[in-house]
């Protein structure tokens, strides 16, 4: 073929059948290969980190931990984190227990929901609906020791919300005992089964260097033998207290995300177990100020994705001043393209999804592109402001009058 | 009178209603088989007659770019092209409504059809997804075409005849001699699962990646009509390699004939649907890497053996 090939341009996102939220991915096809990414993110903005100088802390709880539907425990728990930091509570060692039993249940229902639509993104539904009926169980259990299956609300500045009972533990324990069966079973068939291993292994290459220079964390990073994992290397919760090994595969590929994830499932069994025999007795609570101290605070948690990061700056008052959170997705995203590259299309779908893609709670920010020019710049909030309220008054209402929070609407 | 029976042979039974009956029941053993693997309840049996009207009621719209001629025709040349091909298939009774010394080649061409068909009408769709699921279909076909026909020919030189009803008397008349073919019934058996585009090798409409492929612009009756097509050759195609890879039962009572029939198609479409749940789908290259390398050296394996024992008989 000459050098003039023909290059067809396919649109994967913002709507299409891979993608569980809409995101855009413009490919560019050389015949089944793939030329060119261009992502475009944005499409999930909510602006809740600006809903969130406008709530209360107490408030803003409910608020961050809407970031995300799968790992909204981590969200919470990183912003709760961080303003007790600032207001320096010291939360009770039964509180951080269950904060920990809660996050790695977590982790546990998102990683069995990766491995679902892993299967499902390479045209194999067993594999998904087997882990989702599996899935169920620890989802049942978060209901019924947080009374949510999402969004469990258990986090409150001091502590948490709700004990753990003496007769939740054996139930709990029932539940960990059937995941790990099951899981055993997952591991023999991600190793065993062929057309499984032929469409993961190779797949998506991430050297140990690219995905330290990406700035990739969590499964990404790990499963390309970066040995980064913030529970261990900067323990919070009662992370300290339990042993556990951080796995790490020097695959470098999907096949070695979809090992280091199932080995982590083993290692959160083995968590659980430590913790609901190490769990002291005593109040789950203190009492919070209603007003947070002025000062900042920067707090890291190990989300099922990878490193979450929740910057709170607080200034006096009983409203935070700024929130900013860093969704482990964010950072992942840059190491995409790497794996994306001379890949093939048929390998795009398992690809982004083997970062665990969560775009809900990584739109942050307002992006406009100007398509006939390829030109992009980001709006600021005044902007954004001014632009709505000009758009308004182009329709004939005109909001300026009303007072937004800081005048900036003018 | 004759005219009016060959008539109501081709339009009532065993042909075009029938088939379709049976199409349609396939669809339904498939679904509820594979729900059931997968841990799921699975459809009610009226699902796919009700899938089918409700195609039938919906909008049907053909995109602005696409020819709109080849984008109607497709789907009824497809379901045309199958039925057809039944005419010459023995079902239970060792002689089919039609046949004459080739047929089975003729067979092999009109199933070939409903797939140039998947082709054309995703090209001339016009959009993205459906002309690279249209390549993607014809790909395919070089891939498990040549094995298929390759398999299905093996047994016809042992029985040194071109035509399917001839290789179902052959082997009625020497029973037990189609075991000698069953490495050729397996490569049939994967074959058809490129030839219904089914996992592992539903490659030409992965939803992941190309929507639903060739059929991403297809709505309302004309996509009632591919996908009766399809569960029809589902049924054709399993009819063809019942009787050329199991041919037994043809002798007996017609009812009893008939059972039989009904019992072989079945356990085609079980395992079929077996297959669809424990596989993951293949990448192209890779299917057309296994079709070459491995499906079409053992059928050639399969000829050979056929060829040996046609000089020891």
């Amino acid at each position: 073929m000459s050098e003039v090939e023909h290059i067809v341009q396919i649109p994967v996102g913002p709507q299409h059948p891979m993608l569980k939220e809409p995101e855009s991915f413009m490919i560019d096809l050389r015949g089944e290969k793939i030329d060119a990414v261009r992502m475009r993110f944005g499409y999930n903005h909510r602006g809740i980190e600006k809903g969130c100088e406008q709530r209360t802390y107490t408030q803003d709880l409910y608020l961050v931990e809407r970031v995300c539907g799968i790992c909204s425990y981590s969200h919470s728990t990183a912003f709760v984190q961080a303003v007790e930091e600032i207001a320096g509570l010291e939360i009770p060692p039964r509180a951080r227990y269950i904060r920990t039993l809660v996050a790695e249940l977590e982790r546990i229902h998102s990683h069995l929901l990766w491995l679902g639509v892993a299967g499902h993104e390479i045209g194999f539904d067993t594999l998904l609906m087997y882990t989702w009926r599996d899935r169920e169980q620890v989802m049942i259990l978060l209901a019924e020791l947080t009374g949510n299956r999402v969004n469990y609300g258990l986090n409150t500045l001091g502590g948490v919300r709700r004990d753990i009972t003496a007769e939740q533990m054996p139930s709990i324990l029932k539940v960990v005992n059937a995941l790990e069966e099951r899981t055993k079973y997952y591991i023999e068939v991600a190793q065993t089964e062929e057309t499984l291993r032929q469409r993961l292994a190779g797949v998506g290459k991430l050297s140990k260097e690219d995905a330290a220079r990406l700035g990739a964390v969590g499964p990404t990073a790990r499963a390309s033998g970066v040995d980064r994992d913030t529970r261990r290397d900067d323990p919070y919760a009662a992370y300290a207290d339990v042993s556990f090994k951080v796995i790490t595969d020097q695959h470098c590929d999907v096949f070695g995300r979809t090992l280091v994830r199932v080995g982590e499932l083993m290692e959160s069994y083995s968590i659980i177990r430590q913790l609901l025999k190490k769990i002291p007795e005593g109040p789950i609570l203190v009492k919070a100020p209603r007003k947070i101290p002025e000062g900042e605070a920067v707090s890291r948690y190990e989300a099922p994705r990878g490193e979450d990061v929740h910057y709170v700056r607080g200034n006096g008052t009983d409203k935070p001043e700024r929130v900013k959170v860093r969704a482990p997705t964010l950072a992942n995203t840059q190491a995409v393209a790497k794996m994306l590259e001379d890949g093939y299309l048929a390998d795009l779908p398992i690809v982004i999804a083997a970062i665990d893609p969560c775009f809900s709670c990584t739109d942050r920010m307002i992006g406009i592109k100007n398509p006939g020019k390829g030109e992009r710049r980001t709006m600021s909030w005044e902007e954004v402001s001014r632009y709505g309220v000009d758009f308004y008054k182009r329709k004939g209402i005109d909001p300026s009058r009303i007072n937004l929070r800081g005048g900036s609407a003018a | 009178m004759t005219a009016v029976l060959a008539l109501f042979q081709m339009l009532i039974f065993p042909g075009f209603v029938f088939l379709i009956v049976l199409g349609l029941a396939g669809q339904f053993v498939d679904r509820k088989l594979y729900a059931r693997l997968q841990n799921r309840v699975g459809p009610p049996w009226f699902q796919p007659v009700a899938d089918f009207f409700k195609l039938l009621g919906k909008e049907t719209v053909v995109p602005e770019e696409a020819d709109s001629r080849m984008f109607r025709m497709a789907p009824v040349f497809a379901l045309g092209a199958v039925i057809a091909s039944s005419f010459y298939i023995p079902l239970w009774s060792a002689q089919p409504l039609f046949s004459f010394e080739g047929d089975l080649i003729v067979v092999l061409y009109l199933l070939l059809i409903p797939t140039l068909m998947y082709f054309l009408g995703g090209w001339y769709s016009r959009s993205v997804y459906s002309t690279l699921g249209a390549v993607r279909s014809i790909t395919q076909l070089f891939a498990y075409e040549i094995p298929l026909l390759i398999a299905v020919i093996s047994p016809a030189l042992l029985a040194n005849t071109w035509s399917i009803s001839g290789m179902v008397r052959y082997y009625s008349a020497h029973p037990g001699r189609w075991l000698f073919n069953i490495v050729g019934f397996a490569v049939a058996i994967i074959t058809l699962l490129g030839k219904l585009e089914r996992v592992p090798f539903d490659i030409p409409e992965a939803e992941t990646e190309i929507v639903a492929g060739t059929f991403t612009e297809y709505s309302g009756r004309f996509l009632a009509f591919f996908r009766l097509a399809i569960d029809t050759e589902a049924i054709v195609a399993a009819s063809l390699v019942v009787a050329v890879f199991l041919p037994f039962g043809f002798g007996l009572a017609p009812w009893l004939a008939f059972i039989v029939y009904l019992a072989k198609i079945l356990a085609i479409l079980a395992v079929l649907a077996l297959l669809r749940t424990v596989f993951a789908r293949l990448r192209l290259d890779q299917m057309i890497d296994f079709c070459w390398k491995v499906v079409a050296p053992v059928a050639f394996l399969q000829v050979l053996a056929d060829l040996v024992l046609k000089e020891l008989t």
